[in-house]
């Protein structure tokens, strides 16, 4: 094929979001419906740099006090010791794991870090309608999305330590507050990576004007 | 057409196209020369039934016993999250049994409607709508990530008391494997390219095709 590299857009056709059939809209500023499967055509995501951002802001707060609570707290014989993420990461550390300890600090503490920017840096760049390099940014959001579901981690570690150690009276585990917001982090965080078009890194100035504008 | 002479009784003879599925026998002694390729949906069928059954193991018998000071407990995936509620973080025990045991319950059932029905084209077009509710699961099943998740909790208990591993521990491994095995050997353009269109046409009969070949 030697035609010139172009969108869809550009070809005046419409790939649709839920099967990636191609059609050509009757009026493009109202696609209507996917012939073969029926669901809604959008030439991009509706508003989806607002609810990514929101999603993102959302997702930081949260962050700050999934850190701070206590995301276990284990009495044992009558005392009671609270432990945080980090805390957990360094309780692994001491007793002699390493590997799983950088697991741990990868998954909870490193990944959600890594989405809230990247996904930052990733709006910042469409919206300045400069993307740097392409490439690398398309890279930087397939990791995004691939790697989000791995930050889980934390919360079932946490539920299975809860289901386990139920020894009463000698001891037991109790879910602290910072489970919750943890969960919230990794969820919201999960939904942005959703609501972020990737098209949005590769549209040439016409389709800003479109889309962006 | 391609050239071929019979392993058996070494009758030289042409190869016609084939249809998915179908076989090219010797005129003369009747050996299967060829076979057409294989039905795409065979392969990840029978791997999403074993993935079922392994999933239904896993669900059902106790992923690990505890023995402390001559006590015993044991929990299976479902009762982690159930004491999470009972322990009064119930958000966090919805999540975990979402993310455990109701999406990749509810991904394979999606999958393996979708691979059933698929199987008689032109399939109807609820069969799309099943496979747009797989995809929509497949982030939210985290097996993989319970797994990675037990493997820490039973280190972080191990100096507390003696965990066994039980059988639904093996069997979620299984599933595991199984259900990327499913979603490797599964393509979803060959579904779409057989189920009837919202429009009321029926899929092109060139199934495999992508229809946007045609549409330029």
């Amino acid at each position: 094929m030697s035609t010139p590299a172009m969108s869809a857009f550009e070809a005046g056709l419409l790939s649709c979001t839920t099967c990636n059939l191609l059609s050509r809209p009757a009026d493009p500023a109202n696609p209507g419906y996917c012939p073969r499967c029926g669901a809604h055509l959008v030439w991009r995501r509706h508003h989806s740099i607002q609810y990514t951002w929101a999603l993102i802001i959302a997702a930081t707060i949260f962050y700050i006090p999934a850190n701070l609570l206590p995301v276990l707290t284990t009495t044992a014989l009558g005392s009671t010791e609270s432990d945080t993420i980090m805390g957990g990461v360094i309780f692994l550390y001491t007793s002699g794991s390493w590997p799983l300890a950088l697991i741990v600090l990868v998954a909870s503490v490193m990944i959600p870090l890594g989405k809230l920017i990247a996904l930052a840096y990733l709006l910042i760049q469409v919206q300045r309608r400069r993307v740097r390099n392409r490439h690398d940014s398309a890279r930087m959001y397939r990791v995004v999305e691939f790697i989000g579901r791995w930050s889980m981690l934390d919360v079932f570690v946490d539920a299975f330590v809860v289901a386990l150690v139920q020894l009463q009276p000698l001891m037991s585990v109790e879910p602290g507050p910072g489970v919750v917001f943890f969960m919230a982090v990794v969820v919201l965080t999960m939904l942005a990576a959703q609501t972020f078009d990737p098209r949005l890194l590769w549209d040439s100035e016409r389709e800003r004007q479109e889309f962006n504008g | 057409m391609e050239a071929i002479a019979c392993r058996d009784c070494d009758l030289l003879q042409h190869i016609p196209p084939l249809p998915p599925g179908g076989k090219a026998r010797c005129a003369r002694c009747g050996e299967t020369l060829a076979t057409g390729h294989a039905d795409p949906f065979r392969l990840p069928l029978v791997f999403t039934i074993a993935a079922t059954i392994a999933f239904i193991i896993a669900n059902t018998t106790p992923l690990m016993d505890l023995s402390a000071v001559g006590r015993e407990s044991s929990t299976t995936i479902f009762g982690g999250a159930l004491e999470m509620w009972e322990q009064g973080s119930q958000i966090t025990a919805v999540a975990v049994a979402f993310c455990a045991v109701i999406a990749p319950g509810c991904h394979l059932l999606f999958l393996l409607a979708v691979l059933i029905a698929v199987r008689r084209p032109p399939a109807p077009r609820w069969v799309g709508e099943m496979l747009r509710s797989a995809h929509f699961m497949e982030p939210w099943s985290m097996t993989e990530v319970m797994m990675l998740g037990i493997l820490v909790a039973l280190f972080k208990i191990a100096q507390l008391a003696t965990v066994i591993p039980g059988t639904g521990m093996f069997a979620a491994g299984v599933f595991v494997f199984l259900l990327a095995a499913v979603l490797v050997t599964l393509d979803s353009r060959e579904v779409w390219a057989r189920i009837k269109w919202a429009d009321g046409t029926l899929p092109p009969t060139s199934a495999g095709t992508d229809a946007a070949g045609t549409a330029r």
